[in-house]
């Protein structure tokens, strides 16, 4: 029979089994490395390291997929840099022993790119994992970070820093479990993307000797051990039985006595736009257009702006393409339209409210969305993140209105608009739930608080009172209410949220096939229902499970 | 001494990809060169952390500077690479 079964969150649906490889963490030099007796061959210690840190890179650029290549080329170039032996060198001089030495070199740089924000401040990531490396060379440990796989292989970790999923061998990895890691942190959303099957904050995970197999339920977030065959072959009718059932439906989403349920796509960049245009998808119900402002010294002129959306709107024809206008704040600071900093910058002035303060910010970009709009003939609505009232929303509408863009509407991430929808509602054309935000604020849980996931589960049933007093408001104005957060990915929750009377659901491209499916299966009374069930459950869990059980069986068979 | 000014036009600035691409041209030049901003102390263009903590941002213009033999033919193509959005071409 089969071994233990870890239990965890299960944040990437699909199932998988392979040999466990574990990701070794970074190590730090020892509180008693001595001072170098010889700083010459100390010196020469660094060097050598850094060299072989540079060679094994070299060896993986060679094996990379062509979206690897280049943040492996890149850290190989670190390695090889003259400044950071130099750097490390000197503290040698200063008598620091060889990895002592490394870290404060790699500190240092560390510390300019961070003040430089934005795309700057996210190399370091690539920074550190150089200097890791080298310190790791320096002691004679293991090399932190995935090593090279040579087949299919579940990979474990306590977390995965953001260069090591975008490095990912998409070819050879089948499943990903964390010790840490949350519902929405990067681990999650990059596995979601990728469609690995993928299972958070599984306690222990970092135990389990490499090589033992292990099968991975991404939905039910579970791993188990030395599965044995019954339960591989359960997994893997499963596995088929879902790829028979989601290429079963196709086209715009409904339940199955017709009420419409528009399945749109989250994107974030001009890539993510040409990918997305090509699935079956209604359109896009979230751009993010932060990726535009973020690096740049100065706001970009309207032109500028106007060519990257003429390229995302592109591939869309003439479906929708709802845009959330610049979401920046005090911890994602613009060079050009920072206001200081700020004690907390999720409660602060960030998205809308930093537009209020530098109108010029949203005023150019409205322009530049309706020029690039007239010239592809696109769809466009665009919605301001972080409105909390209704006069906010208003003077959104105004602009929206002066820059000649047909609709408007607003994010429903803080619970006041969602509270008082009616009326936040009334001054614009559609909302939007956020529903990542919305739990976080509703919760009073920092969304970036691994250790906090359990609050911020999108089925907590006061998240859903909340989702349903914004949708009471939506049905009040006539004005159509869609989701654009996490929760809209999940076929179960999918149901509930169209239960409670939203019109559309956007979410990572992939998740789209099996939301389609859940909401062909049942009729929109039975949605209803399903909502009712969730909302009168006293905890997330409790609340999940009476949905399930309620579903279709035909939904819980392939999940 | 061969100096030439010109504006980044990668449009998320000189960071990871652009950064690895122009160091990497610097260092194919086989001579000293420098990339900085007119009125501060400038970096050698052939380390990628003295360029990348540099920040040049989209729209800055620098100063690139070169000694040595082919200086200006060197630096005429250095300035071509930093005048593409070197990010907007991927592969």
């Amino acid at each position: 029979m089969s071994g233990d079964t870890r239990h965890g969150v299960g944040v990437s649906p699909g199932t998988a089994v392979g040999p466990v490889v574990q990701v070794a963490p970074p190590v730090r030099p020892p509180a008693d490395e001595p001072a170098p007796d010889d700083p010459d061959a100390a010196t020469s210690q660094v060097l050598e390291s850094l060299a072989a840190v540079a060679v094994d890179l070299d060896a993986r650029v060679e094996a990379a997929d062509e979206h690897a290549k280049p943040i492996l080329k890149a850290t190989a170039m670190i390695a090889r840099d003259k400044g950071l032996a130099k750097a490390a060198g000197k503290h040698i001089a200063a008598g620091l022993g060889p990895a002592h030495a490394i870290e404060a070199a790699v500190a240092e740089y560390a510390a300019q790119f961070e003040a430089l924000g934005g795309y700057f401040a996210e190399r370091v990531a690539d920074l550190k994992d150089v200097g890791d490396r080298a310190i790791a060379h320096v002691l004679g440990v293991p090399s932190p970070g995935v090593p090279p796989l040579d087949g299919p292989s579940v990979i474990v970790a306590v977390d995965l820093a953001p260069a090591e999923t975008a490095t990912l061998d998409r070819a050879h990895v089948v499943g990903i479990v964390t010790a840490a890691g949350g519902r929405t942190s990067h681990t999650a959303i990059l596995a979601a993307q990728m469609g690995i099957p993928a299972v958070v904050q599984v306690h222990g995970a970092t135990d389990i000797p490499a090589g033992t197999t292990v099968a991975v339920d991404g939905e039910a977030g579970e791993v188990t051990l030395d599965p044995d065959m019954a339960l591989l072959e359960a997994q893997r009718e499963r596995r088929e039985r879902r790829a028979a059932a989601l290429a079963g439906v196709s086209g715009p989403g409904a339940t199955n006595d017709g009420h419409a349920v528009a399945l749109l796509a989250n994107i974030g960049g001009v890539d993510d736009a040409v990918a997305a245009g090509a699935q079956d998808v209604e359109g896009v119900g979230l751009f993010r257009t932060e990726f535009l402002y973020l690096s740049a010294a100065a706001l970009p002129s309207v032109e500028e702006q106007a060519e990257v959306y003429r390229k995302v709107l592109e591939p869309f024809g003439t479906r929708r393409v709802v845009v959330r206008t610049l979401d920046a704040g005090a911890d994602k600071p613009l060079a050009f339209a920072s206001l200081g900093e700020e004690e907390n910058p999720a409660l602060g002035r960030r998205g809308l409210r930093l537009c209020q303060a530098k109108p010029e910010l949203i005023d150019s970009q409205l322009e530049a969305l309706a020029l690039a709009a007239r010239e592809t003939g696109a769809d466009v609505r665009v919605m301001a993140p972080m409105v909390a009232t209704a006069e906010e929303a208003a003077w959104f509408a105004s602009r929206v209105a002066a820059a000649g863009l047909p609709k408007s509407g607003v994010m429903i991430e803080v619970p006041a608009a969602a509270l008082r929808s009616r009326h936040v509602l009334a001054e614009v054309d559609f909302g939007s739930l956020g529903t990542n935000d919305l739990a976080q604020y509703t919760m009073a849980a920092d969304r970036m608080e691994g250790e906090l996931s359990d609050l911020l589960d999108p089925w907590q049933p006061a998240v859903l009172d909340v989702v349903a007093a914004a949708c009471d408001g939506g049905a009040e104005t006539g004005k159509p209410v869609g989701v654009c957060g996490e929760s809209a990915g999940d076929p179960f929750l999918a149901l509930v949220l169209a239960g409670l009377g939203v019109s559309s659901l956007s979410m990572a491209p992939k998740k789209v096939a099996a939301v389609r499916f859940a909401l062909s299966l049942h009729s929109l009374d039975e949605c209803r229902a399903l909502a009712v069930l969730a909302r009168d459950a006293p905890s997330a869990p409790e609340a999940r499970e009476a949905v399930r059980a309620a579903a279709s069986e035909e939904l819980t068979a392939i999940l | 001494m061969s100096q030439r000014t010109v504006t980044i036009a990668s449009s998320v600035g000189l960071h990871a990809r652009p950064a690895a691409l122009f160091v990497e041209a610097a260092q194919e030049t086989g001579l000293d060169v420098e990339i900085g901003r007119a009125g501060e102390d400038a970096v050698d263009a052939t380390s990628i952390l003295g360029v990348m903590a540099l920040g040049a941002k989209h729209g800055e213009e620098v100063i690139l500077t070169a000694e040595g033999d082919g200086a200006d033919a060197a630096l005429e193509s250095l300035v071509a690479l930093l005048s593409r959005d070197l990010d907007a071409e991927e592969g």
